[in-house]
């Protein structure tokens, strides 16, 4: 009897292995999951679930101390209570009664589309001049445009500081030359200061994604295109600018995103005038303590980021221009 | 024609003095004596050289960003390596999906990553701020890159060596240590690099996620504060300019090298 069991419970482990066999052999691409299995848990342990922490949090209330876990919107009521009393931003008209998250939004989002563009403008051609004109040193072009990506965002920041600073290398250099007699006082601390840094801090980023794109495009079609008559700019126009599309897209949202929720280039050089909503999702971490309103604000930036970079790519045909590229 | 090529390098130099100029503006003034950052330049000193040398917070804290970066950079790299092992190796359905999620951390504001992991360290499982907390948040940001550059590699390497190696008898680990890692070692060491300078240069998840103990950046950014400690601030900057630099020039060596037979690679 025990032999009988034992025979069938051995039989049993090798069916049960010969399915498990078959199943891998099924579906080889298990063992693709198996391999990512470690990274993904983590990356769904420190990555999915702290964000829907986040969205939980905006849910409950701050009780001064302690944290009210009753489900209320009070947070989001407090972003988005309409009143008659209407503030105005830049001429906008804010009809809320609380409206500084929702104009600091606004502000941080228009800021993000200048600095984006501005980006998009200075690397595009130094990406075309990588991809077309240079043919020797092409990887010592790389470096020079890969360093300044690595090395630290936080003291870029602090050179521009240096820079723009009442005492600094701008005033003191343009009077020192005769220019002016007083330290101009508006280089630092003003939105366009915040802008400026942003974009010196991005556009190198930006580069290397567009170089790609620019570098796949075969060379016949630029070739043909000569043959067929067109012009240097008309080949451009027809050819290169739409077949690197999809790239200088995506790097614009790759830029764009990450600098709507920018602070500390604010801190340092926005001063009170160039804050922007990341200031006011740190301080109500921060200072106010105040976590659930601070991820209430958090939710409605991404959400407002998501729709926008949504409605974005409706608006070009992503997905046309990504098709085209397919083929 | 004629006209474009005077225009672009022309731009190409404007564009990289755009660049660099700010930035080099640190290391030159870290070597004026003179307490403001302003020109003309006064003189030769390496006093605020010395003075860094023989700040006790500052060592304290040079110590522990390098204990992080060390330590991120080898988790980032393994995770990295398996997530790119397993992407290239095997056609996964809904490879798209998952590849988008694990290169969230790309452009997810890092504000929001940070309060997001704030929230779940400090509220829900009640983990104490430290150095391991600013590790882990860390790794969150290194993953994606140490995985794009794994996967460059591997991409560039014949699959049929792995095979001759399993053909040949060998099980499957003596085949990953044998044939499998030192082909993507270049791969790997470049990860390993790029983690630990993202890690050593990282500001705002280290703000948040940090406790007592502080990284270099967070002190840093402590003495951008006082007006007085400018040279020394330059002086610190400088030297984490040029280590990050030294490690830059050779992880993309590593890297281009390592993929220069396929296509261009991106990031």
């Amino acid at each position: 009897m025990s032999d009988a069991a034992k025979g069938s419970f051995v039989a049993h482990g090798d069916r049960a292995r010969a399915a498990k066999g078959s199943l891998i052999q099924r579906f080889p691409w298990l063992r693709g999951y198996l391999l990512m299995s470690p990274t993904l848990l983590v990356m769904l342990a420190m990555l999915v679930a702290p964000i829907v922490a986040l969205v939980v949090r905006s849910f409950w209330t701050q009780n001064v101390f302690q944290i009210d876990t009753t489900f209320t919107l009070r947070n989001y009521a407090q972003i988005f209570q309409l009143s008659d009393k209407i503030t105005y931003w830049m001429s906008i008209p804010f009809p809320f009664a609380n409206p500084v998250y929702l104009i600091l939004l606004v502000k941080s989002i228009l800021m993000s589309l200048a600095v984006t563009a501005f980006v998009m403008l200075l690397a595009y051609p130094m990406a075309y001049f990588m991809a077309f004109r240079v043919r020797r040193h092409k990887f010592l072009w790389l470096i020079l445009i890969t360093v300044p990506i690595w090395t630290s965002y936080l003291l870029r920041v602090f050179a521009w500081k240096i820079m723009l600073g009442f005492n600094g290398v701008i005033n003191s250099s343009l009077i020192k030359i005769g220019l002016i007699d007083k330290p101009l006082d508006f280089l630092l601390y003003s939105p366009s200061a915040v802008m400026l840094t942003l974009a010196h801090a991005w556009v190198a980023f930006a580069i290397l994604p567009i170089y790609v794109s620019l570098e796949k495009i075969d060379r016949s079609l630029l070739e043909a295109a000569t043959d067929l008559g067109d012009k240097p700019w008309e080949r451009f126009w027809h050819i290169t600018l739409p077949l690197s599309a999809p790239g200088a897209i995506a790097t614009s949202l790759m830029v764009f995103i990450p600098t709507v929720g920018d602070y500390v280039t604010p801190t340092l050089v926005g001063g009170s005038g160039g804050s922007m909503i990341g200031n006011s999702i740190q301080i109500l971490f921060g200072r106010q303590n105040d976590a659930p309103l601070g991820s209430a604000v958090s939710v409605v930036m991404m959400a407002v980021i998501t729709a926008i970079v949504c409605l974005f790519l409706w608006a070009v045909g992503y997905r046309k221009i990504r098709a085209r590229e397919a083929i | 024609m004629a006209r474009r090529i005077d225009f672009l390098p022309i731009y190409a130099v404007l564009f990289l003095i755009f660049l660099y100029g700010p930035v080099l503006l640190l290391p030159l003034f870290s070597f004026n004596d003179a307490t403001y950052a302003v020109f003309p330049l006064k003189g030769f000193t390496l006093k605020a050289y010395q003075q860094m040398m023989h700040d006790p917070s500052l060592l304290k804290s040079l110590k522990n960003s390098l204990m992080v970066a060390t330590g991120v950079s080898i988790v980032s790299t393994a995770f990295g390596l398996l997530a790119a092992m397993g992407v290239t190796r095997y056609k996964m359905p809904g490879r798209g999906p998952v590849m988008g999620g694990i290169m969230l951390p790309l452009v997810v504001p890092s504000i929001i990553l940070s309060v997001a992991l704030l929230v779940i360290a400090r509220q829900v499982f009640d983990i104490p701020l430290t150095l391991w907390t600013v590790g882990a948040g860390h790794v969150l940001l290194c993953v994606p890159f140490s995985m794009m550059v794994l996967m460059a590699r591997l991409e560039g390497f014949d699959k049929s060596l792995e095979e001759a190696s399993g053909d040949l008898g060998e099980n499957g680990w003596m085949t990953f240590w044998r044939v499998t890692f030192p082909l993507a070692l270049p791969g790997v060491v470049s990860s390993l690099l790029m983690s630990f300078t993202i890690s050593l240069d990282e500001y705002v998840m280290a703000f948040f996620l940090s406790g007592l103990d502080q990284t270099l950046p967070i002190f840093l950014y402590s003495q951008l504060r006082f007006p007085q400690r400018l040279p020394m601030t330059l002086a610190l900057g400088s030297t984490i300019l040029v280590i990050s630099t030294i490690i830059v020039i050779f992880s993309e060596i590593l890297r281009r090298r390592g993929v220069q037979t396929t296509k261009p690679s991106g990031l």
